[in-house]
């Protein structure tokens, strides 16, 4: 189930993924201004991968035109008319999911190991309902977006399935480009996010967070043979440590394509639900379009 | 500490609250965010010692193997391929359930440690006490006398204990290392768990065995958003909560009439100020930046005690009942 191996038009999309390790750096409202910059100059598809918590429809405002089950996992149920209190269940699970012959459904990952131990065959495995996806239109082009059930595994797949939908797509309406919004961390929604897209771009922030955390998800990028691009977000709340990441890129090879200042505009602008780049002409708005740019050319 | 949103403060409210309660209770962190921790830029812990953190694998044993396929007709993750006369073994794709050394007929798979992360274990009492005579400040707030301050009973003084789980680069597998950080709590201790943005899988494995969770938010559409998220696991968990709304603007209406309506008790508002983002910038602890701040999180820590009475009394009997025994801490 490659993401790349896909129909010819869908090969032909560019897809930029925005990441950040840190979590709350300014990935969503960094998209949301993508997208509408884009959108300017000719058909674009966007994706929410942050199918954990996804922000984008908040800013894009999704008019829903399909939904979809997401099933991917299943859950161990125990009969407990059948059970007998062997307890074997419990010692065999690697979750720590069972506990007095009853099935933690949040710990259970439906490997079914105590289907196949219980001696008294008193264990099913039925469906779950992981998650939805949905295909939605908005004023700046399609948007593909998921909701992940809380607590659910399998965040990696239903990325997987968000992208690849995403870069059909684009073939269908003959899309130049693919914007993401991509989720925090470095562990498995992000590495379904990054593995086979054309860039990454990881906003980041002049704090220690941010820069121990952009150490570890540019070493993802690497590891996955992603190009990746950096952008410092309130850059001007430390300046040493912006000049720090600006050295450090350098040192790695890794482009630093612009810097965005801290202006309390910018939650205005979510607040009404805008993106930042329609709300007003300020500084913020501008680094934004430069930094557009700046992967448009990359690209 | 939980938030859904990333960014809203989480570690900073779980580094202070643990530095103020440490002058006064044996308190531990665990930073259960394993695949970005930070708490230790802020806490800055000595950490005495690491260990790996390994998922199982399967490994076959070719000259017992009659290439059946029953392990990748088993397999719940596709990490295993059978061919005429060859097993492959996808050993990242492997979550370490177990079933295909369960299910051999020839018993000719045993498993193998694959490292895919480690934890840390230390203290941070460098940054906890860093004058001689800790810092007896009076009794701001009023904390109860059910929670006495340590060193006068049971012999576990105060002080700041950490552990720290990180997700090697480039795994996947987020849970199997909180898993393994979670094992480090010690129920003697006040323990502070600092938990991943998100609502998924990570985030669960953080917020087990919790007694009460504290929700860091702020006030814009997305903090609100990803609250409502986080209530819903919440919810699954039975877990009861409260909320410390950072970044407070004066106006806003969409958090406090959520907390409203879910009967969230909200316990504390730090103001937007921008001087605390640039105190975080630079990894300095508020309670460090400004002694004002300890009488603040320990009235934070004083309020989560009035709302969360099940769960001090729960720490008191542990408490108790380790000094009576004399053993440590239960599971």
């Amino acid at each position: 189930m490659s993401i790349t191996s896909d129909r010819s038009g869908a090969a032909a999309v560019k897809e930029v993924a925005v990441i950040s390790g840190k979590g709350g750096t300014g990935k969503t409202t960094v998209v949301a201004g993508f997208a509408s910059l884009a959108a300017c100059s000719g058909p674009v598809v966007l994706a929410d991968c942050d199918v954990d918590a996804p922000d984008l429809h908040l800013l894009l405002h999704p008019e829903i035109g399909e939904a979809h089950d997401f099933r991917a996992s299943r859950n161990a149920f125990i009969d407990r008319d059948k059970c007998t209190g062997c307890g074997l269940c419990e010692t065999h699970c690697r979750f720590d999911a069972i506990a007095g012959a009853v099935v933690d459904p949040l710990s259970c990952e439906g490997c079914g190991v105590c289907y196949w131990v219980c001696p008294e065959r008193a264990i099913t495995m039925g469906e779950q309902l992981s998650g939805r996806w949905y295909v939605s239109e908005t004023r700046y082009g399609p948007m593909v977006h998921a909701r992940l059930e809380p607590g659910e595994e399998n965040s990696g797949r239903l990325v997987t399935l968000v992208r690849r939908r995403a870069r059909e797509l684009a073939g269908e309406r003959d899309a130049g480009v693919l914007i993401t919004d991509g989720p925090p961390g470095i562990g498995c929604p992000v590495i379904s996010t990054v593995t086979g897209a054309d860039l990454a771009l990881v906003v980041t922030e002049p704090t220690l967070s941010g820069m121990h955390d952009l150490g570890r998800v540019l070493g993802v990028c690497r590891h996955f043979g992603v190009a990746a691009l950096v952008c410092i977000n309130r850059h001007d709340l430390y300046p040493e440590a912006a000049d720090a990441i600006d050295r450090e890129c350098l040192a790695q090879g890794i482009p630093v394509i612009g810097r965005i200042p801290y202006d309390a505009g910018v939650t205005e602008a979510i607040v009404r639900g805008v993106p930042v780049v329609e709300y007003g002409d300020t500084e913020v708005s501008r680094a934004i379009a430069g930094l557009w740019d700046e992967v448009l050319a990359r690209l | 500490m939980a938030s859904g949103k990333g960014g809203t403060g989480k570690t900073t409210v779980a580094a202070n609250l643990a530095l103020a309660a440490s002058v006064r209770l044996p308190v531990q962190f665990l930073d259960c965010d394993v695949e970005e921790p930070n708490a230790h830029l802020l806490l800055k812990p000595v950490i005495a010692e690491r260990e790996s953190v390994e998922i199982p694998v399967p490994r076959v044993d070719e000259a017992r193997c009659t290439h059946c396929g029953s392990c990748a007709d088993v397999c719940p993750q596709h990490a295993i391929a059978v061919f005429p006369n060859r097993v492959l073994v996808l050993a990242q794709l492997c979550h370490g359930c177990g079933a295909c050394r369960l299910l051999c007929p020839q018993g000719a798979i045993s498993e193998v440690g694959r490292p895919v992360g480690e934890v840390g274990v230390g203290n941070a009492e460098g940054v906890a006490r860093p004058r001689a005579g800790g810092a007896e400040r009076g009794n701001a707030g009023g904390l109860p006398d059910r929670i006495p301050p340590g060193g006068e009973e049971g012999g576990m003084p105060a002080g700041l204990a950490f552990a720290q789980g990180r997700l090697k680069v480039g795994e996947a597998l987020a849970p199997p290392v909180v898993r393994a950080v979670r094992k480090k709590a010690d129920r003697r201790r006040l323990v502070i768990v600092d938990v991943a943005p998100g609502t998924s899988c990570p985030v669960v494995e953080a917020l087990k065995g919790a007694d009460f969770c504290l929700l860091v938010t702020e006030p814009t559409p997305f903090g609100l958003h990803d609250l409502e998220l986080m209530v819903e696991v919440l919810e699954k968990l039975g877990l009861p909560a409260a909320v410390v709304i950072n970044r407070a603007v004066v106006g806003d209406a969409g958090v406090p009439a959520f907390c409203r309506r879910r009967r969230l008790p909200i316990l504390m508002e730090i103001a937007q100020d921008r001087r605390i983002a640039e105190s975080y910038a630079r990894g300095i602890p508020l309670v460090q930046a400004d002694p004002e701040w300890t009488d603040r999180f320990l009235v934070l820590l004083r309020r989560i005690q009035e709302v969360a009475p099940a769960s001090v009394s729960r720490w008191e009997r542990e408490r108790c009942r380790s000094r009576a025994t004399g053993v440590g801490p239960p599971r």
